[in-house]
């Protein structure tokens, strides 16, 4: 336990910050602490927890990619003008067409950053700009609301009533979510390429020296980004029932921001799923938390930014040293006879 | 033992945009032997390594056997799969992972059907530690570690394999004696159970006492190999520089002089306690002790890195109190730290940039940098301190080590310093250009200014300083005049 909790520093005390955050907010309304509006915030996070589990991977290997959101959005059309195209296609189909545009547009970043040499903070704003570009320009902006009809049916797995009326559903996005996130877990922690992905994030010269591949770091994090991207394409034009081209520009820095309050690190080598998952859900608790309690959507923003701000710094900072520096000497004098 | 080397290379050539690293060197390592490589920085020891173990390619007429078979093309993983192991002079160790996971990261990458065993990675890092007979908390993260353990866990890392043919490249640098002595009983068990260890070192001494053969390299050519036995200190550095170096001790009084540092009583609890001194215009303080023994620390204080718990700090009579090292930068004190290439210098940038780094407000005019003062001021402390350089524009690791602490030195002349505290200042650094640094140290205390070098090795501060201050568990234990006594009785005093 000591071990697990000296590991993840970040994740424990961001989940720290969450359970006061809740406590906070179940208090000021008695709406948020109710098992449906918990299922509520997971459907509504699961497509940003899919984008950060993908993230994180480019993170870890040192990488950083701004193009994922663009991308995805690229997919939603791709996939829903090819599964037109076959007369309407399946589930299968659907993510076989999403998963392999979304790895194709991955391989492109991972071929800028590594072939071309081009830094990936450059590379993907750049493929940011294209992908939306060329999206934009192909579509004239016009949305597809004219989707299979599996498509836009929604897939609930569980569901039940509750007491005061309101609804559990678990629902496809959510277990997709929860797949996603086994998969990244699996791959970073237990297999010997998620070892080689934070070594070369770690430092790059010395995993070279080991014999590491670095051309295939570069496919596997980026390619791996844009599976789960094209998946979390694929989610959002079934939880939305429609493909808005500009629905998911702007994504990629709320993702970024909660993967990074999750402790990934931008220099690369460290974050874990879990923390991916809490920075995510830290975010949406708290949009839901300000929703309930009848906030004005326009300072959301603001205090989303705030609450990041403050997360990271309770993280990235050890308790002791916000204290006042009197009763900073005396914790460590105790500290020190313990 | 067969007569056939474990290892040989012929006629191996290596270019690096125009300029010839190895100019066609041969090397031959025999099974089981203790085998250095010697050589000052930038005379193609490390390249050479890079060859053996498959990071740089040579030219294609080369030659390389191992075990007596011709290996084609060498590359990192079948270095490793043969048994060849490499302790880097960077470690090329992973900062964010834990101590376990860094020792067994061979495990980690190569596991069944690309699964990772972390049992397997423990057991073999806690094996690998209990070879070393070193006790280190395995789940700690590698960045929490002090350098010398961080050497531990390198050399532990290489003996996970089977490894047959182990290089350690300047293994000691950050080691203090005892540590030093450890390892040199490691190396000397690895060559009995018949594992080659090929040295490459900047302290002879150790080298001479623990080598059989000694190959040596200079401009990347190959000098010669020598059997160890009538090898003596001097003869390898002629060899290895082409040149003969001389030492004798330089300590003068200076009593007649101002007091310009005066330290009375200061501690910081865990770090030191109740130092007092004093440090006279032109005057050489050297301050030696273990690795721990509170210099560092010592020095960041005196530098406003850190705030004195109790006891108090005077320059030229007037008590100070930093409160950031900009106050103590003002007041005329320079630190050259200890990690000269992650703290001191800005690798990827110019020399001249390195230069004036900490003079910055000095080059202002009308609010800008004005490019003229700079070429000044660089061009000035080039010259001053003989740095050896292409360009100024150059990036600062283009330079060898010796080179690189010169000007790591003249970015805090360019400030004007009353007193300047050189911390491990030939860490890293060749024995021709050591000699070399020492020489500016004497120069610039003539000049007046007050120095304060800390060293572990005792004949440094011994040879080049007026006094010597040797530090035991934070504490001054005692000061000692080298003229009053041998350096044979220093290190005896400071080992004892």
């Amino acid at each position: 336990m000591r071990r697990l909790i000296l590991g993840h520093t970040t994740e424990f005390t961001l989940l720290v910050v969450m359970v006061l955050l809740c406590t906070g907010l179940s208090f000021a309304t008695d709406r948020f602490l109710t098992i449906s509006n918990a299922f509520d915030v997971l459907n509504v996070s699961a497509v940003n927890i899919i984008f950060a589990v993908g993230l994180l991977v480019v993170l870890i290997s040192g990488g950083i990619d701004i193009s994922f959101a663009v991308a995805a959005s690229v997919v939603q059309y791709v996939t829903v003008l090819a599964l037109n195209a076959l007369g309407g296609g399946n589930w299968a189909e659907g993510f076989i067409i999403a998963g392999a545009v979304g790895l194709g547009l991955g391989f492109v970043n991972a071929f800028l950053v590594w072939r071309l040499n081009i830094i990936s903070i450059v590379a993907t704003i750049s493929t940011f700009n294209i992908f939306f570009g060329l999206l934009m320009f192909f579509t004239k902006g016009v949305s597809i609301y004219d989707l299979p009809e599996w498509l836009s049916t929604r897939v609930v797995f569980y569901e039940r009533e509750m007491s005061d009326g309101s609804w559990v559903e678990l629902t496809l996005p959510v277990v997709v979510m929860i797949l996603c996130c086994l998969a990244t877990w699996f791959m970073i922690s237990r297999t010997t390429v998620g070892r080689k992905l934070y070594a070369f994030g770690d430092n790059p010269e010395g995993a070279r020296r080991f014999g590491i591949n670095i051309g295939a770091m570069h496919y596997i994090s980026f390619g791996w980004l844009g599976l789960m991207a094209g998946i979390a394409g694929l989610m959002q034009a079934h939880y939305a029932q429609e493909v808005v081209p500009n629905a998911l520009y702007g994504r990629e820095l709320d993702v970024l921001a909660a993967t990074v309050l999750g402790g990934a690190r931008l220099g690369g080598g460290k974050g874990s799923v879990i923390g991916c998952v809490l920075g995510v859900l830290m975010v949406s608790i708290t949009q839901n938390g300000l929703n309930l309690m009848g906030v004005s959507p326009f300072a959301f923003k603001m205090i989303v930014g705030a609450i990041i701000l403050i997360a990271i710094t309770l993280s990235s900072t050890r308790f002791d040293k916000l204290l006042p520096s009197a009763l900073r000497t005396s914790a460590k004098k105790g500290s020190a006879q313990r | 033992m067969s007569a056939e080397p474990l290892l040989s290379l012929k006629n191996v050539k290596v270019t690096f945009g125009g300029v010839r690293a190895l100019k066609g060197v041969s090397f031959e390592v025999n099974r089981g032997e203790v085998h250095c490589l010697a050589g000052e920085n930038g005379c193609g020891k490390s390249t050479l390594i890079k060859v053996i173990t498959g990071v740089y390619t040579p030219q294609s007429d080369a030659e390389l056997y191992f075990d007596g078979k011709p290996i084609a093309t060498m590359t990192p993983t079948l270095a490793q799969s043969l048994g060849i192991q490499v302790i880097w002079q960077d470690l090329a160790l992973f900062d964010e992972m834990t101590v376990a996971e860094n020792i067994g990261f061979q495990y980690a990458v190569n596991g069944k059907y690309g699964l990772v065993d972390k049992r397997a990675i423990e057991q073999a890092a806690e094996k690998a530690l209990a070879r070393l007979g070193v006790e280190i908390d395995l789940d700690k993260p590698l960045k929490e570690l002090p350098i010398a353990q961080r050497q531990i866990v390198a050399i532990a890392r290489a003996l996970v394999g089977e490894a047959r043919l182990v290089f350690m490249d300047e293994p000691t640098a950050s080691l203090t004696q005892s540590e030093t002595d450890h390892l040199i009983d490691i190396v000397r068990n690895l060559s009995a159970s018949g594992v080659a260890v090929v040295f490459v070192s900047h302290r002879l001494a150790e080298v001479l006492e623990i080598s059989d053969r000694i190959t040596v390299l200079r401009d990347g050519s190959l000098v010669g190999v020598f059997p160890v036995e009538g090898m003596t200190q001097s003869r390898v550095t002629e060899l290895m520089t082409g040149r003969n170096f001389d030492s004798a001790v330089i300590a003068a009084d200076h009593d007649d002089k101002p007091v310009v540092l005066s330290v009375r009583g200061l501690s910081r609890a865990g770090e030191f306690e109740d130092v007092s001194f004093d440090l006279r215009r032109g005057e050489t303080l050297g301050i030696t002790g273990l690795l721990g023994a509170g210099r560092t620390e010592l020095a960041l204080t005196l530098f406003g890195m850190h705030r004195p718990q109790s006891g108090e700090i005077l320059i030229d009579g007037k008590k100070v109190d930093f409160h950031s090292n900009r106050d103590a930068i003002r007041a005329g004190v320079a630190y050259l730290s200890e990690d000269r290439l992650s703290l001191g210098l800005n690798q990827p940038q110019s020399i001249a940039d390195n230069m004036v780094m900490a003079s910055l407000d000095r080059l202002l005019s009308g609010g800008l940098i004005s490019p003229s003062k700079k070429a000044d001021v660089v061009s000035r402390w080039i010259s001053a301190l003989g740095v050896k350089i292409g360009l100024p524009e150059d990036p600062i690791r283009t330079l060898s080590g010796g080179n690189q602490q010169r000007v790591a030195i003249a970015k805090w002349l360019a400030i004007g310093p009353k007193i300047l505290i050189l911390d491990a200042p030939t860490v890293g650094v060749d024995v021709g250009a050591r000699a070399g640094i020492f020489e500016i140290v004497r120069k610039l205390a003539a000049e007046g200014l007050s120095i304060i070098v800390i060293s572990d090795e005792p004949p440094e501060v011994y040879f080049n300083t007026d006094r010597v201050i040797h530090m035991v568990e934070g504490r001054f234990h005692a000061t000692y005049d080298p003229r009053c006594l041998s350096l044979t009785e220093l290190e005896a005093a400071i080992y004892a």
